[in-house]
């Protein structure tokens, strides 16, 4: 049964700072940083009304603040935290950690470009940078999406054949300081929804003692890494099924990947986060005139959903894809897995790469139409494009 | 050596059971062993304090030597010594 929503006009970093409240975790430790702050800043604020009964650790760094999530976690409690750019870069090492020791916990990225040369504004390099860190990577449109992933990922860390840590991204300052109306569940149904957190081998369990983070050489590291693929695999087997028990109370979809006007469209950009929004509109546009054109967006990028973008793209005339962060003397991270998954397809489209967006640029409907045209008039040129660069 | 297991057989997330480091014997890591004089001890307690493998074996409040299975001959508690009641010799003197 859809439940009834609370119509409010919040700020992206408000929509993850009530699914917070809401989730009520018993450890929250995190540090700020910009364009984070918001959401710690709203959070404790909560606490501190007593909206939420959550241990808040103010740490000293965000290495620190990983690690006390770590500590938490492996103690029993359910955990949570944000953070963005290089403090995400700070927490790489006990990142892996997290992911690793099969912790489950939800961190709140949002978006913002690796220094240097500093900058604060919105791109992908923090969060792409984990990417093979083992944690399970969300990417959000918009406020909408933010406040429902962040609900959705807390159960689907904690599912008992998953136990892996997620990360929700949001854009910095596009979506985390913009204000947009947001539906809010009722406490109580968010509650229901998450259920009771019963963790996997508490240390706090005293009449079960275990040991947690040995030394792990050669004689069985190899064996808790495949353990670790599995459980990226059991991940993508379990979320349609969380999903569908979120959709049943929000009335809204969450499949890894979207399609907006896909099915027809002979030309196509595979998009994720805040830029997919501005697609939907060109696409709108385009359509008027008579363009098959359609968006792709990937919601989940990991696990990776290859085998449904695939099949998505299979037979489509010339596809677009766009990463707001380089891989610098390799393809852009987005385009170079998008590519890879077509291999096994009959009917390949023609593949453009495109950078856009790196360190805040403003990501326009003027440059998804070049996107568009350029698939449409055939002009491909090797190695990636570059929209809104002045050349 | 017992058989190594599957990764279908093992806990996830490298957990191992309480305890388990008692079976790994980092006494094979030494290169200089302690040596104890009983007669020159005077019970003061700091090699127990100081010693990081927990190898100074004390009984009845007294040192009774050191327990060479965990020992990895760092030589902590010769240094901190009051009485120079432990010396540190190389570990080849004991080899045969």
């Amino acid at each position: 049964m859809i439940a009834e929503k609370t119509l409010v006009a919040i700020t992206g970093a408000m929509a993850s700072a009530h699914a917070m409240r809401q989730i009520n975790p018993d450890v929250v430790a995190a540090y700020p940083i910009t364009p984070q702050t918001p959401i710690m800043m709203n959070f404790a604020q909560f606490v501190a009304d007593g909206l939420a009964d959550t241990e808040v650790v103010t740490v000293e760094s965000e290495h620190s603040a990983m690690s006390a999530c770590v500590g938490a976690a492996a103690a029993g409690a359910r955990v949570m935290t944000a953070t963005a750019a290089n403090g995400l870069a700070l927490m790489h090492e006990i990142v892996y950690i997290a992911a690793s020791t099969r912790l489950p916990m939800v961190m709140s990225i949002v978006n913002r470009a690796l220094s240097g040369p500093i900058n604060i504004h919105c791109d992908h390099s923090d969060t792409m940078a984990e990417r093979d860190s083992g944690w399970i990577q969300i990417f959000c449109e918009n406020a909408q999406e933010v406040y429902e992933s962040t609900i959705l990922a807390m159960k689907w860390a904690e599912n008992e054949k998953v136990l892996l840590p997620v990360m929700v991204n949001q854009d910095g300052f596009i979506i985390s300081h913009s204000v947009e109306n947001v539906e809010i569940l009722p406490d109580d149904v968010v509650k229901e929804f998450v259920g009771e957190h019963v963790p996997h081998e508490p240390l706090l369990d005293v009449e079960h003692p275990i040991t947690y983070g040995p030394l792990d050489l050669y004689d069985y590291y190899f064996e808790h890494k495949r353990q670790q693929m599995e459980a990226m695999k059991e991940a993508e087997k379990e979320f349609p099924k969380i999903a569908a028990k979120l959709s049943a109370i929000t009335g809204n979809e969450y499949d890894f990947i979207e399609s907006y006007k896909l099915d027809d469209a002979e030309y196509v950009i595979v998009t994720l986060g805040s830029s997919a929004g501005t697609v939907k509109y060109v696409v709108d546009e385009m359509r008027e005139t008579g363009k098959k054109v359609g968006l792709l967006k990937i919601r989940v990028f990991r696990p990776f959903p290859g085998k449904r973008i695939a099949e998505a793209l299979n037979g489509k005339k010339a596809v677009a894809v766009l990463d707001r962060s380089a891989s610098f003397g390799a393809e852009a991270p987005i385009y170079a897995e998008v590519k890879s998954a077509l291999y096994t397809i009959k009917e390949r489209p023609i593949l453009q790469s495109y950078v856009y967006g790196l360190g805040g640029r403003d990501f326009t409907p003027d440059h998804a139409k070049t996107a568009f045209d350029r698939l449409m008039k055939g002009e491909f040129f090797e190695g990636e494009g570059y929209l809104g660069l002045r050349d | 050596m017992a058989k190594l297991k599957t990764w279908k057989e093992i806990p996830i997330g490298g957990l191992t059971e309480a305890g388990s480091s008692a079976r790994f014997l980092t006494g094979s890591w030494r290169v200089e062993r302690p040596i104890f004089d009983k007669e020159k001890c005077i019970n003061c307690m700091l090699c127990w304090v100081v010693c990081p493998d927990m190898s100074i074996v004390v009984k009845d409040g007294k040192v009774t030597g050191m327990d060479l299975d965990y020992c990895k001959g760092c030589g902590a508690c010769a240094s901190i010594c009051p009485v120079k009641a432990i010396t540190m010799e190389p570990e080849t003197k004991f080899q045969k």
